[in-house]
């Protein structure tokens, strides 16, 4: 008897051992994605739950994982969020743990790809046909070898592709005899001064956080080249940010500081005091993007307007910053094939896009020959879509100045531009200070 | 004998451990950290010293050294002089229960998160905040500012705050000082005639000299390795008028990665309060034999 058991005991045992090293098998030899053959493009069929890790303040994430979920039961979302500023400092934790997520929020590639810790996603371009994607859309998503952006494998996608411009309030304007949007720098700045002459504030902007930095770029790109600029921000051998256009730029920003049409208290308005401040009627003009569009819409209704910062010259082609909202999958996420599928969902699904365009106002990328999402007629959304069109007409997309290094941001445009909005320093120190910090940072 | 050894020894070691674990395992990992260049996930590459010297030629991060040993005059001289006065006040209430309410309000700043303190001290800053209102209210509006964005008002703003946060710690820690102070000392000291202020300068101070040297030792440190309220005031700036190491500390580690870097700072910051604190000790602990 008792050696019965301890035979069917043993056979328990070699069974359990048997299935664990099989399952082990199975997993060493599961494909690890080299080439494009041997990527799937087919959805799992079994329950799984897919992890994302993302930023507070973003529900798109969870209105598309709420889609997709509908579109197919099996699969289900697990949404982790934390704050932009510890999301982005735990990141590179995040992804080297054993329990990386599927996705993850990463506006800096930093270094990460260096670190081998994000997946390649160059096997699915061609398996999933995102070569007839807009080339320029994902340039700013690809790593080379030696670290630099612009070429090389793609290592993120976008869910959702800013553009950024001015907001103006249109009641304001009515008041100052303003019946158009300017066309040109001269027609931006009479309407300043005719602002400023009127007593109501130029430009609503703050800068505790850096967020005035879109009125600075604004302004170096319109005086720099738009080339020039794009390599120093993804960290090309020999570019400078030190370039007549930026200090001309800057210098622009010190001479409206001087003029007092930034608020007098900048340095300290956050950025959301700054957007509530615009959106309570503080301001004839806000520089900020399409994922403002929705609520600006709902306070100031139909007597807002939002276009793209003029040209320096009437009729000129316009330059803006315009970005990726980019996700990565880390490399250690278990569920590779899933979440690229996702991805590719998020690009192509009608359903998606209509979600992208509705929650943050983004167009959602893709094929520019797929049909663009409905929008409602005359809505800042819908001039934020006519925007985006009109600057990959001018070929003027351009990453933002802050996405150059990791460091950068905090260590010198922001600290730089208080300096300079606060009237302390003019623009030939701010460019230097920050070139100084990027060559310092990246040891050149 | 032997036997209490041991016991003693038994009963101290969750507490070695715990203090190994959190406290000297940091610490000797950021001492072997500081000698390289590291992002924190990559291989780490030995640089020596370059980190200690890369710091000492950064305008910006020796400012910040400078920033934090100002604000040791408004987180240590104010709160202990300030405390001293109210110390003296508390003890002279003579209702118990009105004794204890007062001193659970002043202490009531430092139970506070700091987190949550500096967020309501920045509206009050605010242009249109409580401060404002009330300079505007005594006809002094022409002072009115947004005292968190001027680059000269910025550093002092934030150390009215943490004067607030540590003043009344300094006054119950005080108050509790004084009473123990024999109050034989007291009646010889009027026998002799000595008014309020002699009876202060010879009787209480003195009777105070430890709790005074415990409070300058963690108001120094506080001051020294302040992040918390700058953090959420004004992250460092305008400019790098309110920088401190602890902010620089930060950026370095976890926003640009270079772990390397930020470890040398904080070694640097550990030398730096023992330089200000061990004097200190060393003369409390010499004024005791």
């Amino acid at each position: 008897m008792l050696s019965k058991l301890n035979v069917s005991k043993v056979g328990l045992k070699l069974i359990a051992l048997g299935s664990v090293a099989a399952l082990a098998v199975s997993l060493i030899s599961l494909p690890t994605a080299a080439n494009a053959e041997s990527v799937a493009t087919t959805l799992t069929k079994n329950k799984i739950t897919l992890v994302i890790a993302d930023e507070t303040g973003f529900p798109l994430t969870d209105k598309l994982a709420e889609e997709f979920t509908k579109q197919y039961p099996n699969v289900k979302f697990k949404i982790n969020r934390d704050s932009f500023a510890n999301l982005t400092a735990n990141s590179p934790r995040l992804l080297a743990s054993n329990n990386a997520p599927d996705l993850i929020r990463l506006p800096t590639i930093g270094d990460t790809v260096k670190n081998k810790l994000l997946l390649n996603l160059d096997p699915y371009v061609k398996a999933y046909g995102w070569d007839k994607w807009s080339a320029a859309q994902l340039s700013g998503l690809r790593v080379n070898s030696k670290n630099v952006r612009g070429s090389g494998n793609l290592y993120q996608l976008g869910l959702g592709y800013s553009i950024t411009g001015v907001f103006m309030n249109m009641n304001h304007a009515k008041t100052l005899g303003i019946t158009s949007v300017p066309e040109s720098l001269a027609e931006f700045e009479a309407d300043l001064a005719k602002a400023k002459a009127a007593k109501i504030l130029p430009i609503m902007a703050g800068d505790k956080d850096g967020v005035v930095n879109f009125a600075v770029q604004a302004l170096i790109n319109i005086y720099g080249e738009r080339q020039k600029l794009s390599d120093w921000i993804y960290n090309v051998p020999g570019a400078t940010y030190n370039t007549p256009g930026a200090i001309k730029g800057a210098d622009k920003i010190r001479e409206w500081a001087d003029k007092g049409y930034f608020p007098e208290d900048i340095n300290a308005i956050d950025y959301f005091s700054f957007i509530t401040r615009f959106q309570n009627g503080e301001g004839l003009f806000e520089f900020n993007g399409n994922w403002e569009a929705a609520n600006v819409q709902a306070k100031l209704g139909s007597n807002s307007k939002f276009f793209l910062f003029p040209s320096l010259n009437k009729g000129g082609k316009h330059v803006a910053m315009g970005a990726a909202n980019s996700f990565s999958v880390p490399a250690k996420s278990k569920n590779k094939t899933a979440i690229v599928y996702f991805l590719n969902w998020i690009h192509t699904n009608e359903a998606a896009r209509q979600i992208t365009l509705d929650v943050t106002g983004a167009t959602p990328g893709g094929d520019p020959k797929t049909a663009l999402p409905k929008v409602a007629a005359g809505s800042l959304i819908e001039d934020g879509l006519k925007m985006a069109a009109q600057l990959s007409k001018d070929n003027g997309y351009i990453d933002f100045m802050a996405n150059a290094t990791a460091g950068i941001y905090a260590n010198a445009i922001i600290p730089q531009s208080q300096l300079l909005v606060g009237s302390k320093i003019t623009g030939t120190q701010f460019v230097t200070a920050v070139q100084d910090s990027y060559a310092k940072e990246l040891g050149r | 004998m032997k036997r209490n050894n041991l016991l003693g020894a038994l009963i101290s070691m969750p507490a070695v451990m715990i203090y190994s674990l959190f406290v000297i395992y940091p610490l000797i990992s950021a001492f072997r950290y500081s000698f390289t260049s590291w992002d924190g996930i990559g291989a780490k590459e030995f640089v020596g010293l370059a980190n200690y010297i890369q710091i000492f030629q950064s305008p910006e991060l020796v400012a910040s050294i400078k920033n934090s040993l100002s604000l040791i005059v408004f987180f240590s001289v104010f709160p202990i002089f300030f405390g001293l006065l109210l110390a003296n006040f508390i003890v002279r209430i003579r209702t118990q229960k009105i004794r204890s309410i007062t001193q659970v309000i002043l202490f009531f700043p430092q139970i506070l998160p700091l987190a949550a303190s500096g967020i309501a001290w920045s509206w009050m800053y605010a242009k249109n905040g409580l401060v404002n209102q009330f300079l505007t209210a005594v006809g002094l509006e022409k002072f009115a500012q947004s005292w968190l964005a001027g680059f000269s008002t910025a550093l002092p703003a934030v150390g009215i705050i943490g004067a607030w946060v540590l003043t009344g710690f300094c006054a119950v820690l005080l108050a509790t000082g004084i009473s123990k102070i024999d109050s034989s000392l007291y009646e010889a000291a009027r026998i002799d005639g000595a008014n309020w202020w002699s009876e202060f300068r010879n009787v209480t101070i003195p009777g105070l000299r430890q709790e005074i040297s415990v409070l300058i030792t963690v108001t120094t440190i506080a001051a020294l390795s302040s992040f918390d309220i700058i953090y959420v005031t004004t992250l460092g700036g305008p400019g790098s008028s309110t920088l401190v190491p602890g902010i620089s500390i930060y950026r370095l580690a976890f926003t640009q990665s270079s772990v390397g870097l930020a470890s040398a700072f904080g070694i640097l910051l550990m030398v730096i309060v023992l330089i200000a604190i061990v004097p200190i000790q060393f003369y409390s602990r010499r004024s005791d034999q």
